[in-house]
């Protein structure tokens, strides 16, 4: 069997005794370390962890690992997470002793390529972006957003423009926009969009107002469908005096085609893990640097690097800053590996991959839309939505098409998001993936769109092929077990008689 | 008319992209489209072809000299003797945390989101919990957040939703960065975040705080080993706040936990701090882990990700996210947090770290290091110009006074290679003259006694 279906946990696997690594000059002398310090500062509770050699542990993360899809095994169709190759270049990179084995609080004068990093990654995404400084301490999308908002919050307190507390977003907007805005205590209100799956751009007009304090926006939007109207948008909001934050979630389909800034934005977060190839790592670290316009350069965390005669220098932040938004200076392993990109694809290999992935996703689209109905058939941008509505008459989901793609060896596109679209599948292909895989991909979704008719009950019980089949997940909310020390009190293994 | 060397410098910048031109002309057939462009008309035409100021491509073979080049403009804890911490401590990582993080199928999946193609992610994410669970002695254990100062912000939070209140009291003593984090995280809120002394023996002041919590307290912030580095006294803390219906939040190095008194023991409602120590590396500051745990009463306002046990359909054991009605995605603008990362694969390093060094190890290290910085405080002493206090219990790091201005120090030791601790006056002007110095593992006596002969020079 390919796959290990153990799942026991290290702590199960322990035998008293056993030890896993060698500790620099294990020798000292334990009482005179413990007399050095009173009592009551020592630990009196015993630590549970696991004791195992090097090779058994090693064996536990790497079967671990097997059950893992990841992008260098399988096709990740993800919508609005630009699930692309991540090049090996970037890790041996961040690798090095260099750039790993550097501690944040050295004197400038010892980071000076870490500086020059820094200072020219700013100016690639500046250049791409059309904004006028970015911070780089951000450390994934939400926190960049986060950063949007207090931006947002300072300058209108700066204004003294107090009573604008209300933030708009499209119905259509990824769950972070209304959640990060609301966190900052602003008052979210929702704009529904037109019939094209655009901004509404008179329903805009009529929430536009004195309290409005900011209009946050992706584009191209969760549809995959570029604002065309963005210029009457942003002039609308610009008139009532009101900002507007860019959500770079979708920003692969810019680069070089479009400038977020030369649409009249005044805050931009980028995510690096989406579009410049850094690894998503199950789950982060991400990065999120966040760009501004002129007029809100003085609120920016700091401090930003400065170059001059001497080389480059931190240069602190004026008191109209909003402070600091994480300790040292962001996730900097993620800017190292997405400067790296930058170099290695350069102008005109970054347009390439923009103008690849819309191309991808339009072919999909084109091809998909046979099976089953596209949210809104216009030409796509990098992503698009499916609505998989005529299958509900067979009890079908998308999340259930999703689950039963995975049999078939690709990760479940994004499901049941965008809100707008009932049954929504959204797929972004990215630039990374050849006509090949795309075809194969199209010829697993006919075969499943025949069993939604045919066999119904087989796309509801997806998946068959994996480690596991669906979890319980109302049992495991209701009941959580959220750590071996759970499990221990619980005794539920026992009383399940689950396999170990 | 192309030659041939730009037909080689246009195959070096494709590598990571398969579409071939005769792909592309039947996909644009396909499409129904005679151009590429014609997919773009929806963008106005004033927004299109920027002109943008960014460098031709370079071949990898070039990219690897130049970042070379430039990491060597780095100096880095393998060229010189760092005594530096504050924060970010430099630590032995055994070898095949590294490995393990390079595994393929950890480091290029997405967020779990998909269970039954996660299993392996999702499992490591409940052995990470697991862990933190016991060494902070609390009873829930997040997947984990960015990096200390902000898991410190989110407990921040937690505190003023739970009671209800507005103030947060915190500790002079706390990191700087992470009390910089929490000023712009609450600037210009209904909350306030309010902070007491600390002494002259660099520890917090018990009257200052007592003085300063009130019906309005929603909990105090503490941190020990403090930013410098001596464990605080925290007998009584616990109460006081609990008494007052505040929440004591401590802040805390994991691997001091291997040794020294839990935040569990301490009677703290969350521990929230930095997770780099264990087995993650320096990388100037990033990316790094927040660790968080809360009481079992807290489990519910608990921020950001949480793995959890439970069964398949066929009942075999399974792992999958869970309590997510918390979460961004689900609830938009009523959600806990708006966070919907963790560090995954920092966690990861983290799991196989504390994995790896078992139930002894945990401990031994943790030892080692109170070994090391010990004995460098004890002939730092014996230095003239140099003042230290020898009687406080410290882990790791302690606090030195010079006669000359440190920058000075720095200076002459940099030439030797040595950078010899953190200015502390760039954090508190108040503190002239003071530095602070680190000693873990990696040090061995000799080095000790090297660097101490070097100060003596100064």
């Amino acid at each position: 069997m390919l796959i290990s279906q153990d799942s026991r946990l290290s702590f199960e696997k322990s035998r008293s005794g056993r030890r896993g690594a060698s500790l620099p000059q294990g020798r000292y002398e334990k009482s005179k370390v413990l007399e050095r310090i009173p009592e009551k500062f020592r630990r009196k509770r015993p630590i549970v962890f696991p004791e195992m050699t090097e090779p058994e542990a090693v064996r536990h993360f790497v079967q671990l690992s097997k059950k893992n899809f990841s992008i260098d095994t399988h096709f990740y169709p993800l919508g609005s997470c630009s699930m692309k190759y991540n090049p090996k270049i970037n890790e041996w990179v961040a690798a090095l002793d260099g750039f790993a084995k550097v501690h944040p609080l050295q004197p400038a004068e010892t980071v000076q390529g870490m500086l020059q990093v820094f200072h020219e990654l700013e100016h690639s995404l500046k250049e791409l972006t059309g904004m006028k400084r970015f911070t780089l301490q951000p450390a994934a999308g939400a926190h960049g957003e986060l950063t949007g908002m207090m931006l947002v919050h300072a300058y209108h307190h700066h204004l003294k423009q107090n009573k604008r507390r209300k933030v708009l977003v499209p119905d259509s907007s990824h769950g972070t926009n209304p959640a990060s805005a609301a966190l900052f205590g602003y008052h979210v209100v929702e704009i529904k969009s037109n019939s094209r799956g655009r901004v509404d751009l008179k329903a805009l007009k009529e929430h536009l107002d004195d309290e409005t304090a900011c209009l946050m926006l992706t584009n191209p939007n969760t549809l995959g469908l570029f604002e065309e109207e963005i210029l009457e948008i942003t002039k609308a909001v610009h008139e009532k005096g009101a900002l507007l934050y860019y959500d770079g979630a979708n920003f692969n389909a810019l680069m070089g085609v479009a400038r977020p800034g030369d649409m009249g934005f005044d805050i931009v977060h980028l995510n690096l893990h989406k579009t410049f190839s850094t690894p998503h790592g199950g789950g982060g670290p991400g990065s999120g640097p966040v760009g501004v316009s002129e007029r809100l350069v003085p609120f920016l965390p700091g401090p930003l690097v400065e170059k001059d005669d001497m080389g480059y220098r931190f240069q602190p932040v004026g008191d109209l800053s909003i402070g600091r938004v994480k300790s040292f200076h962001g996730n900097v392993g993620m800017l190292v590996r997405a400067y790296v990109y930058i170099r290695t694809l350069g102008l005109e290999g970054l347009k390439k991959v923009s103008e690849d992935a819309i191309l991808n996703a339009n072919y999909m689209k084109e091809k998909l839309k046979k099976i089953f109905p596209v949210a809104v058939d216009e030409p796509c941008m990098h992503e698009f939505v499916l609505t998989l509505k005529n299958a509900k008459a067979q009890g079908i989901h998308s999340g259930d098409v999703g689950k039963r793609l995975l049999d078939y060896g690709y990760h479940a596109p994004t499901v049941h998001f965008p809100l707008v679209v009932e049954e929504a599948l959204m797929i972004e292909p990215t630039e990374s993936e050849s006509k090949e895989t795309l075809d194969s991909f199209i010829e697993a979704l006919e075969k499943i769109a025949v069993e939604v008719a045919k066999d119904p009950e087989k796309v509801q019980n997806a998946p068959h092929t994996m480690p596991i089949t669906r979890p319980d997940e109302v049992l495991a909310a209701r009941k959580p077990i959220l750590s071996y020390r759970d499990l221990m009190r619980e005794k539920i293994l026992l009383a399940e008689g689950a396999p170990f | 008319m192309e030659t041939t060397l730009d037909k080689a410098q246009r195959s070096e910048n494709m590598h990571y992209l398969p579409l071939t031109e005769e792909d592309k002309r039947k996909m644009l057939e396909e499409i129904g489209v005679s151009s590429f462009e014609d997919l773009l008309k929806g963008i106005p035409a004033a927004l299109r072809d920027p002109e943008l100021r960014i460098g031709e491509a370079l071949s990898e073979f070039d990219i690897q000299n130049l970042m070379k080049t430039l990491g060597k403009k780095n100096k880095s804890a393998a060229d010189v003797l760092s005594f530096l911490g504050g924060g970010s401590y430099e630590h032995f990582i055994p070898t095949a945390v590294g490995e393990i993080m390079r595994r393929n199928e950890f480091y290029t999946a997405y967020t779990p989101y998909q269970p039954e193609a996660a299993q392996g992610s999702l499992q490591v994410i409940f052995e990470y919990q697991s862990l933190i669970t016991e060494l902070t002695g609390l009873d829930v254990t997040n997947a984990s957040h960015y990096d200390g100062s902000t898991s410190l912000a989110e407990a921040a939070v937690l505190a003023l939703r739970q009671t209800d209140r507005t103030k947060i009291l915190v500790s002079r003593a706390v990191h700087p960065h992470y009390r910089q984090v929490l000023k712009t995280y609450f600037h210009e809120t209904p909350y306030k975040v309010v902070e007491f002394g600390f002494g002259e023996d660099k520890t917090f002041d018990r009257a200052d705080f007592e003085s300063k919590i009130a019906d309005d307290t929603a909990g105090a912030i503490f941190q020990t080993p403090n930013f410098f580095g001596v464990l605080e006294d925290l007998e009584g803390v616990s109460d006081k706040l609990h008494t007052n219906g505040s929440l004591l939040l401590l802040t805390a190095n994991p691997m001091s936990m291997g040794s020294l008194r839990s935040p569990g023991e301490w009677g703290a409602d969350v521990a929230a701090g930095e997770g780099q120590p264990l087995g993650v590396p320096l990388q100037y500051g990033g990316p790094y882990l927040g660790y968080f745990s809360v009481s079992r009463a807290l489990m519910r306002r608990i921020p950001g990700r949480l793995a959890g046990m439970t069964q398949d359909s066929q009942g075999r054991r399974a792992y999958c996210l869970t309590l997510q009605a918390r979460e961004q995605h689900i609830r938009r603008e009523r959600a806990a947090s708006n966070i919907c990362t963790n560090q995954a694969l920092c966690a990861l390093a983290a799991c196989v770290y504390m994995t790896l060094l078992g139930k002894e190890g945990i401990q031994e290290v943790a030892e080692l290091n109170m070994d090391r910085a010990a004995y460098l405080r004890r002939l730092v002493a014996d230095v003239p110009g140099f003042e230290v206090r020898k009687d406080q219990p410290i882990f790791n790091e302690f606090v030195v006074k010079s006669k000359v201005p440190f920058k000075m120090i720095e200076e002459k030791l940099i030439e030797k290679n040595i950078l010899p601790g953190i200015d502390l006056s760039q954090f508190y002007p108040e503190l002239k003259n003071e530095f602070l110095v680190c000693a873990t593992e990696t040090k061995t006596r000799e080095q000790l006694e090297n660097f101490v002969k070097e100060l003596g020079k100064c």
